[in-house]
């Protein structure tokens, strides 16, 4: 037995670590970065993913500040436990860059997104994607006699789920915002 | 107090403020006012290089043997695109440079203008931040922030992008003492918890090491005196990095080498064989680890360093310390001293019994016989010949710089200025001008291959226009050594395109620019040669004929563990599986 007291892999200190650092299973993760609204502060986050090969499935970004000219992005991402640290850990360093927080482990959050949908169609399909709509609590904000443009706003599955069945009805067009998210309570 | 002036005086004034006392540089349209202020002061000294590339290698030499930040003025388009080799190259080492570039006025960016260049685009990556300042009333406190961000946390270039407009027009010119540095403040201090586990770990381990890197010699003298005085009281063995050589003195009682891939044999068995791995300021480059699964399987593995994102990048740390090194050394230090200063004497006393054993292989023998000098032989005579001096070296890229590295000793930090991460051949030469403007009455010598030489070779001019006395140390098998060892080792020795043809007569070569050329071939010349290179007050150029296929060994064949090393020729055959020949 080893009289070390620390044990090889062990698992301290920091809450990451809580969860096995090196394993191979692929998470989700939503990370919000605060930055400062300066020139080319995004074109440094996404470069950062592009050059180190991480994955980018939704990004979006806004000045939440107007006054201390800070920015919100919110990244949605993946990559196995080690990648998702070392993400976080590359985003810190990035000298404009105030916080990191990954909103995946720190929490339960509320994530939303909007997305437009064009929708052509005639007859039985036309009636059909107006009623799906409805119990998606989609509106339309564009209509013609032949189509319809639906906005809807919710988590990334349920905008998923509207476009699933939107397709057979005649979907020719979608625009996504991406994923912007919050910590849930205080 | 407020002081308007021109963004050119202010660049000059902020400069000054900073303690900058030699700027490198080369001047084109963009950045013609800033010269002219340069021009008409004598307190910053311009040194003209021949590139920009060469400018940048010379502020890097100039920072790393210094410990001051190196400061690059170039102009526009051409002038900023040359310096990006050297800018990727201070990023990988972490070197502190701040580099200043003209840039089409502002009404012009985005219009193809001459000498154009996306310079803050292109730069992105390769800087630790960068500036386009597009005001005059904003431009000195960036060029403070700029230093700021280069020396704090982990150094970094900067860069800072100036169009001529901004130069031109006035603005108040503010202090660095009433400029934002910005939120920027990395932490220095070590978590206490984490650090008194380390000093648990290292009361009871059996076999640990201490493996070093260059953050120690980025820290600061005081961190390389904190590890001297760690080391020297806990009796534990000590290896370093290729960049972190002479933070601990290779005449130390505890030295057991370089690691890492042309590394020590005993400093690799050590470093496989260990139960306990105390890396400081070190990175798990991949010329260290050799093959993660199988890296040091045994040990409990501490990890301190400033930068987070290099701790469990690549190797999985059970004791992290995010900190500054002379910072965490010493609360260590304190710890382990309040503690009793306890360690298993009888666990580390097998242990040194173990190295010793390994150190018996002897794994830099060579023998020098014949009428050729073997490249091993004449780096001992030069290690010999200046051990004594106050030496400063500097390497080009390749085999010549591995055998450096093997057959020179280094007592104290900042003495050795060497391309690790990026490997840029060119860099030494303009890096000997840069120590040798830090420190003009060192000896300065770069130990170079003839093909890495070649690359910068315009900067003989420099060196002669400022009377730099730089001794350059050509080790010429008229090969890229290195190319050429991996082509035999893992290409059926098809050299293909690894030799150098049409070599210059490196000594009409040294006279064309009015310094001084020696060529050496013979080994009973060889001393009497090197000390006539010493001798001369100026630069010279060495070209010391050595063996053309001589292999860099100890090495440890791509793709294998620290215990799989090649001590020889005899070794090599399939030495390389085909998974390690798709590495580098």
């Amino acid at each position: 037995m080893s009289a070390l007291k620390i044990k090889k892999g062990s698992t301290k200190h920091s809450a990451y670590n809580l969860r096995p650092t090196f394993s191979d299973t692929t998470e989700r993760h939503t990370l919000a970065v605060l930055v400062d609204n300066e020139p080319g502060v995004l074109a440094r986050v996404i470069g950062l993913f592009s050059g180190r090969g991480y994955n980018i499935e939704s990004l979006t970004v806004a000045e939440v500040d107007h006054t201390g000219h800070t920015s919100r992005i919110t990244i949605v991402t993946t990559g196995t436990p080690q990648v998702i640290e070392q993400i976080k850990a590359q985003l810190g360093r990035i000298v404009p860059v105030h916080a990191v927080h990954d909103l995946t482990v720190e929490g339960p959050a509320v994530e939303r997104e909007l997305a437009l949908f064009k929708v052509e169609g005639e007859g039985e399909k036309r009636v059909e994607a107006l009623r799906l709509a409805d119990i998606f609590r989609a509106n339309a904000v564009d209509s013609t006699l032949n189509s319809f443009v639906f906005e809807i706003t919710g988590a990334p599955e349920k905008i998923d789920a509207f476009a699933e069945l939107m397709r057979p009805l005649g979907l020719v067009e979608i625009a996504r915002t991406g994923v912007a998210a919050l910590p849930r309570g205080g | 107090m407020t002081r308007q002036m021109t963004g050119a005086k202010m660049i000059v004034q902020a400069l000054k403020d900073q303690g900058v006392d030699v700027v490198f540089g080369y001047p084109g349209g963009a950045v013609l006012p800033i010269y002219d202020e340069v021009f008409q002061q004598n307190d910053i000294r311009h040194v003209l290089v021949r590139h920009e590339q060469g400018a940048v290698h010379a502020a890097e030499g100039y920072a790393r043997s210094s410990g001051k930040p190196g400061v690059v003025l170039v102009t526009s388009g051409p002038g900023a695109t040359n310096a990006v080799t050297g800018l990727t190259d201070a990023l990988m080492d972490s070197i502190p440079i701040i580099v200043l570039t003209g840039q089409v006025p502002t009404f012009m960016i985005g219009t193809d203008a001459f000498q154009e260049a996306d310079t803050v685009g292109i730069t992105r990556p390769c800087t630790k931040h960068n500036w386009l300042v597009n005001d005059t009333k904003d431009l000195s406190n960036v060029l403070h922030q700029a230093f700021h961000v280069a020396t704090s946390g982990r150094p970094g270039p900067v860069l800072v992008d100036i169009p001529k407009d901004v130069q031109f027009a006035s603005a108040e010119y503010t202090s660095p003492q009433k400029a934002r540095t910005s939120h920027y403040q990395p932490q220095v201090k070590g978590d206490m918890d984490s650090i008194t586990d380390l000093v648990a770990a290292m009361e009871t381990a059996k076999r640990p090491i201490f493996y070093t890197g260059g953050g120690v010699i980025n820290s600061g003298p005081a961190a390389s005196q904190l590890l001297r005085e760690l080391v020297e009281a806990t009796g534990f063995p000590i290896t370093s990095t290729l960049m972190g050589l002479g933070a601990y003195p290779a005449n130390g009682e505890h030295w057991i080498g370089m690691l890492g891939m042309h590394g020590l044999y005993e400093a690799n068995m050590a470093m496989h064989g260990c139960d306990l791995m105390i890396n400081i300021g070190a990175r798990f480059d991949d010329r260290i680890t050799g093959r993660l699964d199988a890296f040091s399987p045994d040990s409990i593995k501490a990890h301190i360093d400033i930068d987070p994102s290099s701790i469990n990048k690549v190797i999985k740390t059970d004791i992290p310390i995010v900190g500054d090194i002379a910072h965490v050394l010493e609360d260590l230090l304190k710890v382990w001293k309040s503690r009793g200063r306890k360690v298993n004497r009888e666990g580390i006393q097998k242990w040194s019994a173990k190295i010793a054993e390994w150190k018996k292989v002897d794994c830099l023998r060579f023998e020098q016989k014949g009428s050729v000098i073997k490249p091993q032989h004449a780096l001992a005579r030069l290690e010999a010949l200046t051990k004594d001096h106050d030496r400063y070296i500097c390497t080009e890229v390749g085999q010549h710089q591995m055998w450096a590295a093997q057959y020179l000793g280094f007592n104290d930090p900042n003495r050795w200025m060497t391309s690790g991460g990026l490997g840029t051949m060119g860099y030494g030469f303009p890096a000997s001008i840069g120590v040798q403007m830090a420190h003009p009455e060192a000896l300065v010598i770069n130990v170079a291959g003839e093909a890495s030489w070649l690359m910068n070779m315009q900067e003989m001019g420099t060196a002669m226009q400022y009377k730099l006395p730089v001794k350059q140390f050509i080790l010429n098998n008229e090969r890229l050594g290195m190319v050429r060892q991996w082509q035999q080792l893992l290409h059926g020795e098809r050299y293909s395109s690894s030799w150098s043809e049409s070599l210059p007569d490196f000594v009409k070569l040294a006279e064309a620019f009015g310094a001084k050329g020696i060529i050496c071939k013979d080994p009973a010349d060889l001393d009497d040669a090197i000390m006539e290179m010493l001798n001369h007050d100026g630069p010279v150029i060495f070209d010391c004929l050595v063996e053309k296929h001589e292999n860099c060994f100890p090495m440890i064949p791509s793709g294998e563990p620290h215990n799989k090393m090649l001590l020889g020729d005899a070794s090599t055959k399939d030495a390389i599986g085909s998974k390690g020949a798709v590495m580098v």
